[in-house]
């Protein structure tokens, strides 16, 4: 009889697998029929790679069949955003404009070292254009939808990595976060995200949007599945100028150390202004358990953001120029009038925005002699509603779509490691932000372990779904 | 070109120089967007920095 492998972990695949007591293409098979199940609800994915996974899983169980080692990941199933390459697919980063280009040859770094250790790619996930967005909405391809309450957004832009997790279709996917994009879709999906140190993990083929703030993490619905993932993806690559030469340096094997000793701090001043009831609640749980008491400043927040938004819309303007150019009735309105308006921003200005982070960043990794661990909020509030346009804090009208990021974009901003972890809360769940100095993921996901050990911070079932 | 909005000039001088189109109905989004980004841009601005100060274009740590 089949194992039925709904609701497992991407270890207990993978320790099934290698044991014999499922096959890898069982547990590919029964991640495509969830995702036929479930997907006309999320629309979560936009490439559903069935073949290929068929013939990944069988190249597995026939290695197995062999007596041949298969990796740590054997079996499970995963997905990718889809600005990520996946051999014989059009990279399509969210557009339209994109699906004229020519199938990628080669699948992205990140993939070929998944698929290494064994995982199966089972298809590429819907997202916002070209990433800018914070929302999962999408003009061409519809939004991807919350698996809590399907008439919320998934949050953006990595909206179906969220939608797909969050609603268990596969237990692990990939995404990216330029300004906020896997941290925000795992608060308002409620479950686990890794923004890893810039640099870290490399970005060879997939999709650019601004490349001095562009990076690729995983997400999933428990600590070690997310460690065993970015262990997994860790290292040097030549084809990412960006990507750091240091030597692997796993997690998986710290986790259960604990969280004894470790320092940590709650943020204050700007990341407790601009906050809903919810994020207080998840913030409050979540220092309590923690018995965090000490409360940092990161000096010049605002600014930070400030700072992160222009270079965003420069860069992002630039590489995208051309297709302003000739295309422009190609886009999606608000991406495009975004885009061209950052096209006009003044050089200099640009030019001490990238200054200023140098200044930001030296400021921010004072704190870090002080204390290991600083706690955020993800998100101000819990999911909006799908197309919403406004919110109302504090007696002022705010609009949703600019606010949504404003905690996270100074983090990301300066490249510090960050694990977005799910507090549970009724009727939606909500996210915190984890955030160490750069190069420590492993103490970020040793406290997200401790959290969910403790109970505070747990990915639910998918409750838009029952 | 007459405009009411100062703004509008020189949306119509940048996209002439990048030739970039500019729709009329594009007009009020680009520059409402264009205000923004110039207004955060302008926060930056008004913080003092030392002359010396390297910029972070690739960040590194």
């Amino acid at each position: 009889m089949m194992l039925n492998t709904d609701g497992l972990s991407a270890q207990q695949i993978a320790q099934a697998v290698t044991d014999r007591k499922l096959s890898a293409l069982d547990a590919t098979e029964a991640a495509l029929a969830r995702i036929a199940a479930h997907d006309t609800v999320l629309n979560s994915f936009t490439d559903v790679t069935a073949n290929r996974a068929r013939a990944t899983a069988k190249a597995i169980d026939a290695k197995i069949a062999a007596g041949e080692k298969v990796g740590p990941l054997a079996g499970v199933p995963f997905a990718v955003k889809n600005l990520f390459d996946v051999k014989g697919l059009a990279t399509r980063a969210g557009s339209k404009i994109n699906r004229d280009l020519a199938p990628a040859s080669r699948d992205a770094t990140l993939i070929e070292r998944m698929e290494a250790a064994g995982a199966v790619l089972v298809g590429a996930l819907n997202m916002g254009e070209y990433a800018y967005d914070f929302t999962g909405e999408n003009v061409h391809d519809g939004p991807s939808r919350n698996p809590h309450d399907p008439t919320r957004m998934s949050g953006g832009s990595s909206g179906g990595s969220g939608s797909a997790v969050g609603g268990a279709l596969v237990p692990i996917a990939l995404g990216s976060d330029t300004n906020g994009s896997i941290r925000v879709p795992s608060s308002f999906c409620g479950i686990f995200g890794l923004k890893p140190t810039y640099g870290r993990l490399s970005r060879a083929r997939s999709f650019p949007f601004v490349a001095s703030l562009d990076h690729l993490g995983p997400l999933a619905r428990n600590v070690g599945d997310l460690a065993l993932a970015y262990d997994t993806m860790q290292g040097p690559d030549a084809d990412d100028a960006a990507c750091t030469t240091r030597p692997v340096e796993p997690v998986t094997s710290l986790l259960a150390k604990g969280i004894d000793g470790l320092r940590v701090a709650v943020a204050g001043g700007y990341f407790q202004k601009n906050v809903f009831p919810e994020a207080v609640e998840a913030i409050s749980r979540v220092t309590k358990a923690l018995d965090a008491t000490t409360t940092v400043e990161l000096h010049e927040a605002a600014r930070a953001r400030a700072a992160a938004y222009v270079i965003t819309t420069t860069e992002g303007a630039s590489l995208h120029l051309d297709r302003l150019r000739k295309r422009p009735n190609d886009f999606d309105p608000a991406v495009r009038d975004r885009l061209i308006a950052g096209a006009m921003v003044p050089a200099p200005l640009v030019d001490r925005a990238q200054k200023f982070r140098r200044w930001y960043r030296a400021k921010v990794l004072e704190l870090f002699k002080s204390v290991d661990v600083i706690i955020a909020p993800a998100t101000p509030c819990i999911a909006p509603k799908l197309g919403q346009v406004n919110f109302v804090l504090d007696g002022v009208e705010l609009p949703v779509r600019a606010n949504i990021g404003i905690h996270t974009q100074p983090i990301s901003f300066i490249g510090l490691p960050v694990v977005a972890v799910p507090v549970p809360l009724e009727p939606m769940p909500i996210g915190v932000q984890i955030i160490a100095a750069p190069w420590r993921e492993d103490i970020a996901l040793r406290v997200a372990h401790a959290l969910e050990r403790m109970g505070v911070a747990a990915a639910l079932a998918p409750r838009g779904l029952l | 070109m007459t405009t009411e909005n100062p703004l509008d000039d020189y949306i119509d001088a940048v996209a002439k120089a990048l030739a970039l189109p500019v729709e009329e109905a594009w007009r009020p989004a680009v520059r409402a967007n264009l205000e923004v980004s110039l207004r955060l841009a302008r926060l930056v601005d008004e913080f003092p920095l030392p002359d010396e100060t390297e910029p972070a274009s690739i960040y590194t740590v």
